[in-house]
């Protein structure tokens, strides 16, 4: 018990981090823009790609400083030349550009490196086990992960609670119609929150790449449930995708652990189920296999009894 | 006589700041009473709070004796109530036509209906074209909002107000932004379809309040600081002092 | 913008012909097609098309009537073809005494059920936070369907024999054509059914909350209410769309329910012009055909219907019966002769951009998935040698050089097309 227990819980904060650096990003860029970017996993996805390229050539490391960089230039070219066009249409215009942004890069990530898992690894130091314990190891890359997603936390919050740019970042997010008031060139703002927002997304996907593997199909295994993240912690609050995020990466980790079913349930309880009923589906589902759909059935729950979100002010 | 529209003690704040300090009104069925006062006095703060929009933070409204705060916007409107929006609101995308049947709708008893043909509804279409009329825009009656004129919109917008037939009619700033003959236009307008139903606006041009008003209030910070006939208030201390002894200006 | 033409027809009383005349022509064309295109397979593409206009048609009661974007619209759909072949399966074990042209009622049934459900809640706002939920909601189901695999058959899918249900005056829908007619009689009804739901009351409010939510409250009217009405209904359409397809192809999987078959009817809809009651209708009989007649020649099809996507976003959010639409006024006033000259000065150019880029993407895709050894693409009747620097270079000169010049004439392009307006409209030139 005490093994699934810390398991879990290292485990689920990982994915949980995993889950903030992207959400981190997509908050930014909604409160400030109000542009819900449909591509943000895409771009998580393409920091993968990008990384695993450049790190055969000249290795893991400086990949994990290049790509970033450069999958960040994309995104500011991206808002440049495609969102800023269709800005007049409205919010919703952007929504369904970001939605074809979304189709268009996956459709790219296979023609240039095909349909298969790519082989992208964590560097060699890093591929061994970090600790035993009860007979299970935590490899040292999760620990990385860890640290990395940490060190991104704490530098988000320094920035945004120290910094002049967190400052006007602040003032924007809570009064988003004085952005132009300040006085600051808004459409290089928007450039840059776009820009920095897909840095971010990028820097997610060249860690998450070699731990959870490097596919065409990494994007959608991710892009939902950001989307619920960001829903559940309350729009624009960044302290709400944080704890959405920890909540739901923990939900999931600990969700896959538990091997239990109402049917069980209700046996224990002294009634018994007829397993081959119409309606067994209901009852013979464990827990564990309910952990893909935790995440939404929790944003339900959330737009029913609170519909502003965890930390969030504007109603949903 | 009862009050068309009564206001009891209304408070509204903001975070720490009162913005509507104990405003205390009646007005009279059939009455044209038009609400003045400087700009940041909480004229449309009053509005939105009459109207629904905003919810109280004290007091009460009464629409003909029936406390109507706390109602959601459509509620309020069902009971008879229609307003009109300082900032041009009409359905863009919809032809002058469709945005007067739109108000015409409710009123005529066919609320969420999926089963009536909107085209074949002689009473709403009788009605709409009533509209239009009275309106003047018959002519224009297949264009889409998006593209008139402003004076076309806002005489649209006071269209769409009256079409459901509420008997209480708020218009916000009806004439801002016109010019001098399209005020005069506007005022005629006004005078022609509130014939018979309580109005009350909110206005910044003089010329209009003292044309169009059998009463007038004086809203400043948050309080009515005199209420009676244009006459009084012209020759109101209180009034002079707070308000028109400093230049008249919109 | 629909409402222009609808608001034509408005007060007045039209008589018969011309009140259902223009449903009269599609009917004829629809029940003749079978014996202009007798081969299976055009009639299979023809029965995936009908199918694809019912639902881009619901979905855009959404969409372009009601302005609330969706993710998830696959739900209705997919719940719609599950209690569908369900129910195909309980007539067959003899339970219900049901033909199979009711069938799809099932698939109404599930829809309308599913859409109070989730409308109930997600309704309260539209714009982005509305496609949020949506996408949500979407996933949640898709995953669920891989879970409760009794009722959904995981990845397999449920099957079933539609001709084993109840004969239908003889009929047992065992042939193509068979079935053809009876999706065929399905389209008609549903179109009609959600273009009459267009000219109803709720069906102008749904426009009017579309355009503006605050002011329609004020005309007495609850957004949400008027939002979930649309919502229901039109996932019941979506029900039924999806009881057509569990018809049609007798198995329905995970995939009718999954986020790629949303995003399709997202790009149908679009692609055809959300803002036109027949725009979706386009839309679906291009996406189809495309879909089926690119797949025949290249693998990287869905690119080329990404890109067209995006290009519509960016530069024709009207849609493809939006650009029509914009030449009606021009034609009306006989203009479109000023048109033709300038439209071919530049369609030479686009057309050159669009074979270049063609070429380079074709090469790019054989460079990355061919075998070794292999270097030969086969595309416009001709055969280039993908690993030549020639081939490439010619493509990427005729991408460039085209996009070029097409740019360099785009605004006299416009400008002659802004004349013509102007004529149309005010009777001068400018």
């Amino acid at each position: 018990m005490a093994e699934l227990i810390i398991f879990s819980l290292l485990h689920g904060l990982v994915y949980g981090l995993l889950l903030f650096m992207l959400a981190s990003g997509l908050t930014l860029i909604f409160s400030m823009m109000g542009v819900l970017n449909f591509a943000h996993a895409s771009i998580y996805m393409l920091g993968a790609y990008v990384a695993y390229t450049i790190s055969q050539y000249v290795g893991f490391w400086p990949g994990l400083i290049i790509a970033p960089v450069v999958v960040g230039l994309f995104g500011a070219l991206v808002e440049r030349y495609g969102l800023r066009h269709v800005h007049k249409y409205g919010h919703v215009a952007e929504l369904i550009f970001t939605f074809g942004l979304a189709f268009l890069i996956e459709e790219f990530v296979q023609l240039i490196w095909g349909k298969q898992t790519v082989g992208y690894h964590e560097p060699a130091v890093l591929a061994v086990p970090l600790f035993e314990m009860y007979g299970q190891t935590f490899p040292a890359y999760k620990a990385f992960m860890l640290l990395v997603s940490v060190a991104i936390f704490i530098v988000l919050l320094v920035v945004l609670t120290r910094s002049r740019v967190g400052l006007i970042i602040n003032a924007a997010i809570t009064h988003p119609s004085m952005v132009s008031m300040l006085g600051h060139n808004v459409p290089m703002v928007f450039m840059g929150v776009f820009g920095v927002g897909s840095a971010l997304a990028a820097l997610a996907g060249v860690i998450a790449g070699p731990s959870l593997g490097t596919s065409p199909g990494m994007a959608v295994l991710l892009g939902p449930i950001v989307f619920v993240v960001i829903v559940v912690g309350g729009l624009g609050s960044l302290i709400g995708a944080f704890v959405a995020s920890l909540l739901i990466g923990m939900m999931t980790t600990f969700a896959v652990a538990i091997d239990y079913s109402f049917g069980q349930f209700f046996m224990d309880v002294g009634l018994n189920m007829d397993p081959d009923g119409v309606l067994s589906d209901l009852y013979t589902v464990t827990i564990a296999q309910l952990g893909p759909i935790m995440p939404y059935m929790l944003l339900v729950l959330i737009l029913i009894f609170r519909p502003t979100g965890l930390f969030g002010t504007r109603e949903v | 006589m009862s009050a068309a529209i009564e206001l009891r003690d209304v408070r509204k704040s903001f975070g720490a700041t009162e913005i509507i300090r104990g405003v205390n009104l009646s007005i009279a069925d059939g009455e044209r009473h038009a609400v003045i006062g400087p700009n940041g006095a909480g004229k449309s703060t009053l509005y939105n709070l009459i109207t629904g929009k905003y919810s109280l933070s004290g007091g009460d409204i009464l629409l003909r004796d029936e406390v109507v705060s706390g109602l959601a916007p459509f509620q309020i409107n069902r009971k008879g109530l229609s307003r009109s929006f300082q900032v041009t609101n009409i359905f863009p995308r919809m032809s002058v036509y469709e945005n007067i049947r739109c108000g015409v709708l409710w009123s005529l008893g066919y609320k969420y209906s999926f089963w009536h043909n909107v085209d074949n509804l002689k009473d709403v279409n009788d009605r709409t074209v009533e509209i239009l009329e009275e309106i003047g825009m018959q002519a224009r009656a297949q264009i889409p909002a998006g593209v008139l004129t402003y004076a076309e919109q806002r005489a649209l917008e006071i269209g769409i107000t009256i079409a459901g037939g509420a008997n209480v009619i708020l218009l916000d700033e009806p004439t801002a932004g016109m010019s001098h003959s399209e005020t005069d236009q506007a005022i005629a307008l006004i005078r022609k379809v509130t014939e018979g139903r309580t109005l009350v606006m909110v206005e910044h041009d003089m010329g209009v309040v003292f044309g169009l008003a059998d009463k007038i209030s004086v809203l400043v910070y948050g309080e009515i600081i005199a209420s009676g006939t244009p006459e009084e208030i012209k020759g109101n201390a209180a009034v002079k002092e707070a308000y028109l002894g400093e230049e008249v200006e919109d | 913008m629909s409402n222009i033409s609808n608001a034509m027809t408005a007060g007045a009383s039209p008589s018969f012909l011309r009140r259902y005349g223009m449903w009269l022509i599609p009917a004829i064309v629809v029940v003749s097609l079978p014996w202009l295109l007798t081969s299976t397979v055009a009639v299979a593409v023809l029965n995936q098309m009908g199918i694809a206009v019912i639902f881009t048609v619901a979905y855009n009661m959404m969409l372009g009537q009601g302005g609330m974007l969706s993710f998830g619209h696959a739900v209705y759909f997919g719940l719609g073809g599950y209690f569908a072949i369900h129910g195909v399966n309980m007539i067959s074990d003899g339970e219900w005494p049901i033909p199979l042209p009711f069938v799809p009622l099932f698939g109404a049934f599930a829809g309308l059920a599913f859409g109070a459900l989730f409308g109930s809640f997600s309704t309260n706002r539209a714009g982005t936070v509305f496609a949020m939920i949506s996408l949500g909601l979407g996933e949640m189901m898709a995953s669920s369907s891989l879970i409760f695999t009794k009722f959904s058959g995981g990845e397999e899918g449920i099957t079933a024999d539609r001709t084993e249900a109840l004969p239908f005056f003889g009929v047992e829908f065992t042939t193509e054509v068979q079935i053809y007619y009876l999706i065929a009689f399905w389209v008609f009804l549903a179109v009609f059914l959600m273009y009459r739901f267009s000219r109803t009351p709720i069906g102008r409010l749904a426009n009017a909350v579309r355009d503006n939510p605050e002011r329609a409250e004020f005309l007495g009217y609850s957004q949400k209410w008027v939002r979930f009405i649309s919502f229901t209904i039109s996932g019941g359409f979506a029900g039924i769309a999806g009881a057509l397809f569990a018809l049609n192809y007798e198995i329905v999987t995970e995939e009718t329910v999954n986020a790629l078959t949303s995003g399709v009817v997202l790009l149908q809809a679009y692609i055809g012009g959300v803002g036109f009651f027949a725009g979706p209708i386009v839309g679906a009989v291009i996406f189809t055909l495309l879909q089926t007649l690119m797949s025949n020649y290249t693998e990287i099809w869905a690119l080329y219907v990404g890109l067209v996507f995006v290009g519509t976003v960016m530069y024709a959010p009207a849609g493809l019966t939006g650009l029509i639409m914009m030449h009606v006024p021009v034609a009306m006033a006989g203009r479109m002769g000023t048109l033709t000259q300038p439209y071919a000065r530049i369609a030479l150019p686009a057309l050159i951009c669009a074979i270049g880029a063609i070429g380079f993407l074709e090469s790019w895709h054989h460079l990355s998935a061919a075998a070794t050894g292999e270097f030969e693409m086969h595309i416009f009747w001709m055969t280039f040698d993908f690993t030549s620097p020639i081939t490439w270079f010619v493509f990427s000169a005729m991408f460039l050089g085209g996009l070029w010049d097409a740019r360099r004439v785009a605004p006299a392009v416009a400008d002659t097309y802004g004349n013509a307006l102007h004529y149309a409209f005010t009777g001068e030139d400018q």
